[in-house]
């Protein structure tokens, strides 16, 4: 077994369990924390794959952020824990008869007889100073250009999106809007008005003697 | 030398492992989407071993979209929990069947 192997085993062994880990243990945050770990450990088995790019923009973007993200959820709704895992082995024989079965059909089709070293020969090796993140730079600003600028949109669209469902609106008469046609066409004869008075003088102020006594 | 089928089947191991997760995971919300951002890791790796034995980076620029996605439908995701919590007070799943499917 080369290095290389035995780190690709390493990895994908390190992701598998954490995925397992994810799925069966009670308490969501640590379910999250179990996650980032198996993405990381995916980051790396793409980095083998010589996607540096992606595997480092998984730790980024994934880790860094939509898993920061679903870690403030879980830390905001409060989460009866009790209730959490009643239901667990209600599925287990049926749902792990058709896991099995899937796995099984999965392995037919992907195992080393149809995708072995000997069917599809060995990968391109890069040198060092090829740079993966160059070439899909190039790919993505050439032929996928407007794709990329579609996935701009969808960005903001989930921005969007999520910010409109949580926003918690006031009911009305509470809150003061803004009436711009109103601002807009008002004349200086309805802000400043001029009042005609007599002239008032205030009493100078005695002096408190009496009181210091 | 890593084969192409380590790589197919360590993708297929992770997609079983969230598959599993959105069967036997009955009570949360939360785990269920958390196990769907794996099924997408999952699929991204496929797509990043391809890629690699291709020798074509087209492969990889389709992660980098499906990554956006998955982004942009975890935010909306969360946002729809953190409403369905307010509104009931809870996250089960149980809970939710209002549209009685």
């Amino acid at each position: 077994m080369t290095f290389e192997l035995f780190i690709f085993y390493l990895l994908a062994t390190i992701a598998s369990v954490s995925g397992l880990m994810m799925i069966t243990i009670k308490d969501p945050v640590k379910a999250a924390l179990w996650l980032v770990l198996a993405f990381i450990a995916t980051a790396g088995v793409w980095i083998t794959a010589q996607a540096e790019f992606l595997g480092l923009v998984l730790i980024l973007v994934y880790v860094g952020a939509v898993m920061v993200l679903f870690l403030f959820v879980v830390m905001m709704l409060d989460i009866n824990l009790s209730i959490m895992k009643e239901g667990f082995t209600k599925y287990l024989p049926i749902g792990g008869m058709v896991i099995v079965l899937i796995a099984a059909m999965m392995y037919l089709v992907l195992g080393p007889n149809n995708f072995g070293l000997e069917v599809t020969g060995n990968p391109v090796i890069h040198p060092a100073d090829y740079s993966n993140t160059k070439a899909i730079g190039l790919e993505l600003y050439t032929v996928h250009a407007y794709a990329f600028i579609l996935a701009a949109v969808l960005l903001l669209l989930g921005i969007v999106a999520a910010i409109t469902l949580v926003l918690r609106r006031r009911p009305t008469g509470e809150v003061r809007h803004q009436s711009i046609d109103k601002q807009v066409k008002t004349q200086a004869s309805e802000r400043f008005e001029m009042v005609k008075m007599k002239s008032e003088s205030e009493e100078p102020i005695k002096p408190k003697e009496e009181e210091d006594k | 030398m890593i084969a192409l089928s380590d790589y197919l089947i360590f993708g297929a191991i992770l997609f079983i492992i969230s598959m599993a997760g959105i069967f036997l995971n009955r009570k949360n919300v939360i785990v269920l989407l958390m196990a769907i951002e794996l099924l997408l890791l999952a699929v991204n790796t496929n797509l990043v071993a391809f890629s690699h034995f291709h020798n074509d980076v087209i492969g990889q620029t389709f992660v980098f979209f499906i990554l956006t996605v998955a982004a942009a439908e975890a935010a909306i995701g969360l946002a729809i929990i953190v409403l369905v919590f307010r509104k009931r007070k809870s996250i089960n799943v149980d809970d939710l069947g209002t549209l009685k499917g």
